[in-house]
């Protein structure tokens, strides 16, 4: 940026990937077909991994609970359909480790009609009986994070909660989910809201939206009930907008302190889909037993946004979107921060927001990678990274593991790994995959033995 | 149903790059300069076409031989080096026998650039390195100037141009002092429109100004370069040069005269701007600039040299890497705005 002009409902720095959300961006949401066998991992989301309550065989129902939350920070899981257990043993994972999941057989036969549960009911619910509920339904952040839902909702002792900050600015290129459940389920939004506003105890909601979604700011505009404290405000396109401290600086002009939490700032941060769900499930008492995905890129011939049982397999959905015969990469989530999957038989979780698919034109033969040259102190990085960290510094010290270095003179933890520095890097330093990489180090370095 | 291709590449996030690459940078910068080496090429004619070419071979092969010596591969790809010998080549005066040329780009190269380690880690602008060297070495060579625009400068060559290595040059050209060395030691200044256009007699590129000015924009416009360092430089010498000649206009020159005569406009826009050499922040760029703005007025006006851009800028090249450890970029959540 040859003048970088900071303008005040924005962040300072970041970059602009090119979007390609006008390839899915109009395409309404769609069912998925249920897959032969879906497979549905206990833990989807950080902290502990639930218990499974049915037994190898058992007949479910769709929507039915099939694990229990084990301690606070945990959900619940749901049956994604009607169907047998077949079995409950490991499943690959995005991370490579093999998790414990239940193998899940449809019925083809099935009327494939939800179960309901418990309502919780709006009027009488208590704060904790709808964060109780809240967790009841399995809902995680479905922003990618997948952090229970329900853990942040209460601010810590001794801090409040102001600000509800429903986020919909989703800045990742090639996903439009968040886009098409703001134009789609405009009205469980604002019943999510409903739910969190006594949850959480604040007194303002602003929902954020990217400008590149002028369609979705005037529907929520158009249908915002007349009796909730919500404004609708719209961020300048840059990414990563959506990141919970930049959205926060944004809206609210305040920088969560480093290694702090929203709440620090007296806001909460939660995405709009993950909204949608509690305005959508909480008052019939249903759980997560699907969510809406972009599948897209050059890689993918029916691109779309989809909405997709949990525990469909990568391979089925890709297979069923027809993907290219020359896919090279596929990741889930878009290209800037999406993990990049090793196995197609790994399946959708609740923290998935898309799968997207390259073909060698984008990534180039084994061969064809971009050289490594040395750091030539353009400073790219230095005015891309959103924290104002110095990634060109930290990429020297990384290359000489100098972990303990990078983490107490140069704040590596608070790198959230947006990549903006190894999007803008010149020399292609593989930068943020090094502060991956240290950020371990650092919190293995810290465990005592 | 596709079948799907069973081994996947993998990678960590993000899988996309801007599609900038040091190496288009570089030519960028080349193309900035080209117009310049024209320019100078029309004012002092064949000698000055051979001495870049001589400068930019000699740079080039040197790093070549050295990659290809010490095992490595040959990193004259990535244009750096390129840079640093057409900077290098513009900074002399255009007689300069070839041959003195020649080592000295020899020593850019080898001693300012490789025995650092490289593109990336030379702690100084090669080119100036380079220059320094021939100073020290040959310092009546380097301050003998040719007339520009001379009447048969694109037939005839002057004999100091291939002189003999090591033997003392005989001249032939007609020269004039330069106009920094006629406000120095004669009082008089040279016309501003004459400085801003090159037709005064220097080194062979750093006389046109306008040209200079153009290229670094075309850079900056590109997001290839910090403008706040020439800004910062330009800014502090024309205050600092304002002031003395608001005190005694006698003795001292105008800011337009010391910012368009001399190697400043040259230094300035190319060579200050030395990404690996130039501080990492904002902030330190402008203090670098500072530093040399001023640096460059105390040499012109009290040091024993008519010029002092390039000892003001490898000054300030030694000083950048602690520009950088003084100031570093304020961490998101660290400041006042936090909490």
């Amino acid at each position: 940026m040859m003048l970088d002009m900071v303008r005040k409902d924005s962040f300072r720095n970041g970059v602009h990937p090119p979007e390609h959300k006008d390839e899915t961006g109009h395409l309404a949401i769609r069912r998925f077909p249920f897959a032969p066998v879906l497979v549905v991992p206990l833990s989807q989301h950080l902290g502990k991994p639930a218990v499974a309550v049915v037994r190898e065989g058992q007949e479910v129902v769709r929507g039915q609970t099939i694990a229990e939350p084990d301690g606070f920070v945990s959900v619940a899981m749901h049956a994604p359909a009607s169907g047998v257990v077949k079995r409950i043993a490991l499943a690959p994972s995005i991370s490579g480790a093999m998790v414990p999941s239940v193998y899940l057989q449809p019925y083809p036969a099935s009327s494939q009609e939800v179960a309901d549960g418990e309502p919780c009911d709006l009027q009488t619910a208590t704060p904790d009986e709808i964060i109780a509920a809240i967790q009841r339904a399995g809902i995680v952040g479905l922003g990618g994070a997948a952090f229970p839902t329900h853990v942040k909702l209460k601010a810590p002792e001794g801090k409040h909660l102001e600000t509800l900050i429903i986020n919909g600015v989703e800045c990742e290129p090639y996903l439009t989910t968040d886009h098409r459940v703001m134009l789609e389920q405009t009205a469980d939004i604002f019943m999510g809201v409903r739910y969190l506003l006594p949850a959480t105890g604040a007194t303002e909601v602003i929902i954020a939206v990217e400008a590149n979604k002028q369609d979705a700011v005037n529907k929520l505009q158009q249908d915002r009930p007349g009796d909730l404290p919500v404004s609708i405000r719209v961020c300048p396109v840059k990414y990563p907008q959506g990141a919970e401290k930049l959205v926060i600086k944004s809206l609210l002009g305040r920088e969560i302190p480093s290694g702090g939490l929203p709440a620090d700032v007296q806001a909460i941060c939660v995405n709009v889909a993950t909204t949608a769900e509690i305005g959508r499930l909480l008052p019939r008492g249903r759980g997560i037993q699907e969510r809406v995905i972009t599948i897209g890129g050059p890689g993918v011939q029916r691109k779309g946004n989809y909405r997709i049982p949990i525990g469909t397999t990568v391979r089925f959905a890709l297979e069923e979107t027809g993907a290219a015969n020359d896919i090279s990469r596929v990741f889930l989530g878009g290209p800037m921060m999406g993990a990049a999957v090793s196995n197609l038989d790994i399946p959708i979780t609740k923290g998935t927001s898309g799968i997207t698919a390259f073909t060698t034109a984008e990534t180039g033969d084994a061969t064809g990678h971009q050289k490594v040259y040395p750091c030539i102190h353009c400073a790219r990085c230095v005015e891309a990274c959103p924290l104002f960290l110095n990634p060109s510094q930290l990429g020297l010290l990384a290359k000489n593991e100098e972990y303990e270095q990078m983490a107490e003179a140069f704040n590596l933890m608070d790198c959230f790994e947006c990549g903006a520095c190894s999007y803008v890097c010149p020399s292609h330093i593989p930068l943020v995959q090094y502060f991956r990489l240290a950020k371990k180090m650092v919190r293995k370095l810290s465990t005592p033995q | 149903m596709t079948d799907l291709r069973k081994n996947l590449e993998i990678g960590s996030s993000p899988h996309i790059s801007s599609g900038d690459s040091v190496d288009v940078i570089m030519r960028n910068v080349v193309i900035a300069l080209l117009p310049v080496c024209v320019f100078a090429v029309y004012a002092f004619g064949s000698a000055a076409a051979l001495v870049l070419a001589t400068a930019v071979t000699s740079c080039v092969a040197t790093e070549h031989v050295l990659c290809k010596v010490t095992g490595q591969s040959s990193t004259i790809g990535d244009w750096s080096v390129a840079i640093s010998g057409l900077l290098y080549g513009l900074t002399l005066p255009p007689d300069l026998p070839l041959w003195m040329v020649a080592i000295g780009g020899i020593f850019a190269v080898a001693v300012g650039k490789f025995l650092f380690g490289g593109l990336g880690s030379n702690a100084f602008n090669p080119a100036l390195v380079g220059r320094a060297f021939l100073q020290a070495a040959f310092p009546q060579a380097m301050t003998h100037w040719a007339t520009p625009l001379g009447d048969n400068r694109f037939i005839d060559l002057p004999t100091s141009t291939l002189a003999w290595p090591f033997a003392a040059p005989t001249y032939d050209s007609v020269t004039t002092a330069t106009p920094l060395a006629v406000m120095k030691f004669d009082g008089i200044q040279a016309a501003s429109g004459d400085l801003l256009f090159g037709l005064t007699s220097g080194s062979a590129g750093e006389t046109s100004a306008v040209l200079i000015l153009l290229g670094g924009i075309y850079l900056v416009a590109r997001n290839m370069m910090n403008w706040r360092i020439p800004v910062s430089i330009f800014a502090t010498v024309a205050v600092i040069t304002w002031g003395f000649n608001l005190y005694n206009p006698e003795v001292f020159p105008t800011p337009a005269f010391m910012l368009f005569a001399g190697g400043l406009m040259l230094g300035a826009v190319f060579m200050a701007t030395d990404l690996v050499a130039s501080p990492i922040t904002n902030a330190g760029c402008w203090l670098y600039g500072f530093l040399i703005g001023g640096l460059v007025v105390v040499i012109r006006f009290w040091g024993g040299m008519p010029e002092g851009v390039m000892y003001a800028i490898l000054l300030a090249n030694a000083v950048s890497p602690h520009i950088d450890r003084l100031i570093q970029p304020k961490v998101f959540g660290t400041g006042k705005g936090a909490g």
